[in-house]
């Protein structure tokens, strides 16, 4: 996700690491890794990152898998979102005596 | 866009404390400076496992030895924490280790002093780890998003490190008379090369001002070693113990506590190689890495005849 595509010398590729803190949120990045294939990289990401309990399920995904948005275009790329504060709640004034709303 | 509208946009993201990311632009020298900073707190901690490493087996008790694997299994998650953070910069973890093994990149040189008794365990989790601490939580809100977030980590995690250092000098504080000896020993051996781990005085740390104004760093290394010291001169009394300094004083003006002066000779010649144990360490390192290396070439090509059965099945059914 964050990183190029870096393999070790040994051929160890990259894998970024998903971690499901608890039944009912979702899986969110932890760090990357390097592992020789999937079954050691869930392993390893086991031992780096959920030594205390942090996690009860493990996603993980090759880095070179991964295709990212590009923040030198965030601007352009986002603009279509800027001007359309009507599809917040907030933006319709209504007044304060209407309750449940 | 040109070059100094780039830089414009970086340093105003900077001030604005908004975070850099890896895919953000970034000058080159801010990554640089990354890399060397980031890289070289990761082998700190890949070498921090040695010197205690060497008293796994040696533990007094099965509780001890169970804490400190852990903690050692700690120290090998948080090299790895942060050789995937510099990883996102570009530079390899292959090519940062070489640079270890080489002796172009350091490592903090507080681990190429001996660990020569048990109590060694307790004034290495009390004072080294405790001036680690001190050097990363402000690391925590450093301007790089992966250094940060793995700063996050590695400081919930040392907390542990700390107090079960304080824990193992306490039980020797209130044991026999050679336990008293050995506790007071430790202190005495680990207390100024722990006052060193902040680096040269602020006048003698030329890249300070520049990792500064980039929010690497946040505090200058003479006010972290200063809030130190402060902090151990309390923590001593609990323990009954004294810190090996007889100019330690109390400043009402300054409202912080006088200290001697500090042998930058030796942290020099430490740095330059020539610590007790400089050489001893990075030969582990080395070997460990080279008795390694079958591992690693039979698990990658497991991994890819196993690919290539998965291939074959696929095609089959």
């Amino acid at each position: 996700m964050e990183n190029k595509n870096i393999e070790d010398r040994s051929g160890w590729p990259l894998w970024e690491i998903f971690i499901r803190s608890k039944q009912g949120l979702d899986h969110k990045h932890a760090g990357s890794l390097h592992a020789a294939d999937a079954a050691m990289a869930i392993e390893n990401a086991r031992d780096v990152y959920t030594r205390r309990m942090e996690g009860i399920s493990i996603w993980v995904v090759e880095s070179k898998y991964i295709h990212a948005s590009n923040p030198d275009e965030a601007d352009s790329f986002y603009d279509p979102a800027n001007d359309k504060v009507y599809r917040h709640p907030t933006f319709y004034d209504l007044p304060d005596e209407l309750k449940h709303m | 866009m040109s070059f100094p509208e780039y830089e414009k946009i970086f340093q105003d993201k900077i001030d604005q404390d908004i975070r850099i990311e890896p895919k953000d632009w970034m000058p080159d020298a801010y990554r640089k400076t990354l890399v060397r900073q980031i890289s070289q707190h990761a082998h700190s901690e890949i070498v921090g496992m040695l010197p205690e490493a060497n008293w796994i087996t040696r533990a007094p008790s099965l509780k001890r030895k169970a804490t400190l694997i852990a903690k050692v299994q700690d120290e090998a998650g948080h090299g790895l924490y942060l050789y995937s953070a510099a990883e996102t910069l570009g530079t390899g973890r292959d090519e940062m280790i070489a640079q270890l093994h080489s002796g172009k990149a350091k490592y903090s040189s507080i681990f190429n002093y001996p660990t020569l008794t048990w109590a060694d365990m307790g004034a290495i989790g009390w004072l080294v780890d405790g001036a680690a601490i001190m050097n990363q939580v402000p690391l925590c809100r450093a301007s790089y998003g992966p250094y940060a977030r793995a700063m996050v980590r590695i400081c919930k995690e040392e907390s542990f490190h700390q107090r079960q250092g304080f824990e193992i000098l306490l039980t020797l504080s209130r044991g026999s008379e050679a336990q008293r000896r050995m506790c007071q020993d430790a202190i005495d051996r680990w207390w100024w090369p722990s006052v060193m781990m902040f680096g040269p005085g602020d006048d003698a740390s030329p890249n300070s001002e520049q990792s500064m104004r980039w929010k690497i760093k946040r505090f200058s290394n003479d006010e972290l070693r200063q809030k130190f010291i402060d902090v151990c001169v309390e923590q001593v009394k609990l323990l009954g113990m004294r810190l090996p300094d007889a100019d330690l004083k109390w400043n009402e003006e300054r409202q912080h506590y006088d200290f001697g002066p500090i042998d930058w000779e030796e942290f020099r010649n430490v740095i330059n190689g020539n610590g007790p144990c400089n050489k001893e360490r990075l030969a582990a390192r080395v070997q460990a890495h080279e008795d390694g290396a079958w591992v690693r070439e039979a698990a990658m090509a497991h991994a890819k005849k196993r690919a290539q059965m998965q291939k074959e099945d696929q095609k089959a059914a």
